[in-house]
């Protein structure tokens, strides 16, 4: 059977168990559609959650992220785990105890005014939707990629799929869904993850391979990583190659920002009880670390066993000859993800750091005249680990599968999430308040098509700055969403006027520093400042700023607060009320 | 735990719970992780030839992060039932 045939069949039947939980998880009420009617069990919403959280990105690009940087990218590590801390702690058992259906609403109520809903609503949009095209382009990647079809075709059969799940089934589709994907996805990283893990350290756990023995030197797997690096001039794996401010920064606004994307939010409101929502967020926890612990794993074994593969002498001797390169090698070579050219003729492939300058001495002696892997896309450390490891071709169509089920996951719930504000907040609060349950529910049905239809256009006609979005995406939401959500429950003070400053300085104050060094609406060319560390305010990168942002916005919100009124005294029983679990269950049908 | 059981006492020793996990959540990633890193070096113990601030940037601040979690809800849990509030 041929690798396609079997691509065809584990990635049709993954899309045959989607669109039968679809049928099965038909949603009846706008309770359904929003929330799941609150049913959901707290470890199925964890691993749904976990789904929902772990993209595209997360599946097929974070390991080499990790193995690309070494110990400077353990920021996305710990900045996309440290998050559910604050949701936990902070955000998800209050908002569930509140009882509504969207992050805007919770925000116009607490803070009484629907201008602060309208704020938190574009907020919203523009976080979400710059992060469905990622993932619309993912899946279309993904598809041209293992299914041979043309790009836009493969983002159609995307779209059609999610658009049976979503549109039929909206958040109770989705949450049943993203679990069947959970199961999916993890199978597929971890099966790879282990046998790379038992051929470089005997050890069937990648985690625990990942500081234990190289087997092949019998020196420690990281020691021996940090080793080669440095003899072909790159800088090592583990120390320290970046600045600690801009570290701590940028890990501080991944956490801040995860814990205030929308998306990740509503699944929180699907459970039963708030107890559940604590629960929940740990267990979603636990999910997102059985493939977050095993990346960095992955990241650092793939990269070691590949620069292994081009040095099988050790760095001192000779590389192998081109004509000798492993089949991998080759496969890949056809992708474009990995190229190779031959710049001295000597018919040998020499892998090193030619922008080093301490190693350019060293380079010219052995007659080598530049870095000859000229294409080493980081995707293929998960992509091809499968051939790497000489494993059964159903392996790699498991990868396939897998890497779907992460971007569809993710953009079924950003979808449900834009959807929600459009016919909730916008339409039934704002303008047509009298429309009736059912026709929410169609309004809500209407507005998810919109929305898959708006991000199947963005997919095929991506705006040219997809990855940058995404640290946009996330300074938003920690600018803006996180610190509102925050105060309206831990200050029990705080006035709409107060809210409303904060959220829109943090907006603005992120846009502009963002768009003054990645130019206005990432159109090259228009930045105003370069984009170096000298030029940088205080040396704060502007994928960092989403910390500064929170700040701001905290530091207007309390100051406006002290200017203007005290909230009405039943929005601070409001707060009372929210901050205890009891009555949660009377929410349900609310 | 004290006599008082009142909203205000149930808050008030939520916000010092969630205070101290806090301090661990920041002391693990912000300060074992990056900057206290060089200090923790200084240590005679290394996991798999690194510091253990390596080991605390790429695992050790994750499953601390689960713990925490787990440790606040089954706080919280408790903390629910001794004041009354909890959801039975």
């Amino acid at each position: 059977m041929s690798q396609f045939t079997l691509n065809l069949i584990v990635v049709g039947a993954s899309f045959a168990l989607y669109i039968g939980i679809a049928i099965w998880a038909r949603a009846g009420t706008t309770s359904d559609f929003y929330t799941a009617s609150r049913g959901v069990n707290p470890i199925v919403n964890g691993a749904a959650t976990a789904a929902d959280w772990m993209s595209a990105a997360s599946f097929i690009s974070m390991a080499g992220l990790i193995a690309f940087v070494g110990y400077g990218n353990s920021s996305f590590l710990m900045g996309w785990t440290g998050g559910y801390v604050l949701l936990a702690l902070l955000l998800a058992p209050y908002l569930r105890k509140f009882g509504r259906f969207t992050v805007p609403e919770f925000i116009g109520d607490r803070f009484y005014s629907q201008g602060a809903r309208i704020v938190a609503v574009i907020c919203l949009l523009v976080i979400s939707i710059t992060y469905v095209i990622g993932q619309m382009t993912g899946a279309g990647v993904a598809f041209s990629r293992f299914l041979e079809v043309q790009n836009t075709t493969g983002l159609f059969i995307a779209s059609a799929v999610v658009f049976i799940y979503a549109v039929l089934g909206g958040m109770k589709g989705i949450t049943y869904t993203q679990l069947a994907q959970y199961c999916v996805l993890i199978t597929a990283y971890t099966i790879p993850a282990v046998f790379i893990s038992m051929q470089l350290t005997n050890n069937p756990l990648p985690p625990l391979g990942l500081f234990s023995t190289h087997a092949e030197s019998g020196l420690p797997l990281l020691t021996k990583l940090d080793q080669v690096l440095v003899e072909l001039g790159f800088h090592d794996y583990t120390g320290l190659h970046t600045t600690k401010l801009n570290m701590v920064l940028f890990t501080m606004s991944l956490m801040i920002g995860t814990a205030g994307l929308p998306h990740v939010i509503i699944r929180f409101f699907t459970v039963p009880k708030v107890a559940d929502a604590r629960k929940s967020a740990g267990w979603a926890l636990i999910f997102i670390a059985l493939l977050y612990l095993t990346a960095p794993a992955v990241g650092a074994m793939a990269k070691l066993n590949i620069i292994t593969t081009i040095y099988p002498d050790g760095t001192a001797a000779e590389p192998i000859r081109y004509d000798e390169r492993p089949d991998w090698m080759r496969s890949w070579e056809q992708t474009g993800l990995l190229a190779f050219e031959d710049k001295n003729n000597d018919g040998r492939i020499q892998y090193y750091n030619d922008r080093s300058e301490d190693f350019a001495a060293i380079a010219e002696a052995r007659g080598w005249e530049g870095n000859e892997v000229v294409t080493f896309n980081q995707d293929i450390l998960v992509l091809a680990n499968p051939e790497i490891a000489q494993l059964p071709g159903w392996v790699l169509a498991l990868i396939a599968a897998g890497g779907l089920a992460a971007a569809l996951s993710t953009a079924a719930g950003l979808l449900l999430a834009i959807s929600s504000a459009i016919s909730h907040d916008l339409l039934k609060s704002v303008l047509m308040p009298k429309i009736t349950d059912k026709q929410e529910l169609l309004a809500a049905r209407i507005s998810m098509a919109f929305a898959i239809a708006l991000a199947t256009y963005l997919g095929m006609n991506p705006p040219g700055f997809a990855a940058q979005v995404v640290a946009l995406a996330f300074g938003l939401a920690a600018a803006t969403l996180f610190p509102a959500l925050m105060m309206g429950i831990f200050s029990k003070k705080m006035n709409t006027a107060g809210a409303v400053a904060g959220m829109l300085v943090g907006l603005l104050s992120t846009v502009l520093y963002i768009f003054t060094y990645l130019g206005w609406f990432f159109i090259p060319g228009t930045n105003m400042l370069p984009n170096t560390p000298d030029n940088w305010l205080f040396g704060v990168s502007p994928l960092s700023f989403g910390t500064i942002g929170a700040i701001l916005n905290f530091a207007t919100a309390y100051i406006v607060m002290k200017l203007t009124a005290d909230p009405p005294e039943h929005i601070q029983e409001l707060v009372e009320s929210i901050r205890v679990p009891r009555g949660a269950a009377g929410a349900v049908d609310h | 735990m004290s006599a008082d059981k009142s909203p205000a006492a149930y808050w008030s020793a939520n916000i010092r719970v969630i205070t101290i996990c806090l301090i661990i959540w920041a002391l693990v990633s912000f300060g074992f992780a990056i900057l206290l890193r060089p200090l923790l070096a200084m240590l005679p113990i290394t996991i798999g030839g690194v510091d253990l601030g390596f080991w605390f940037a790429q695992q050790g601040s994750i499953l601390t992060f689960i713990v925490l979690i787990f440790y606040y809800t089954w706080y919280m849990n408790r903390l629910d039932r001794e004041f009354g509030v909890d959801e039975e």
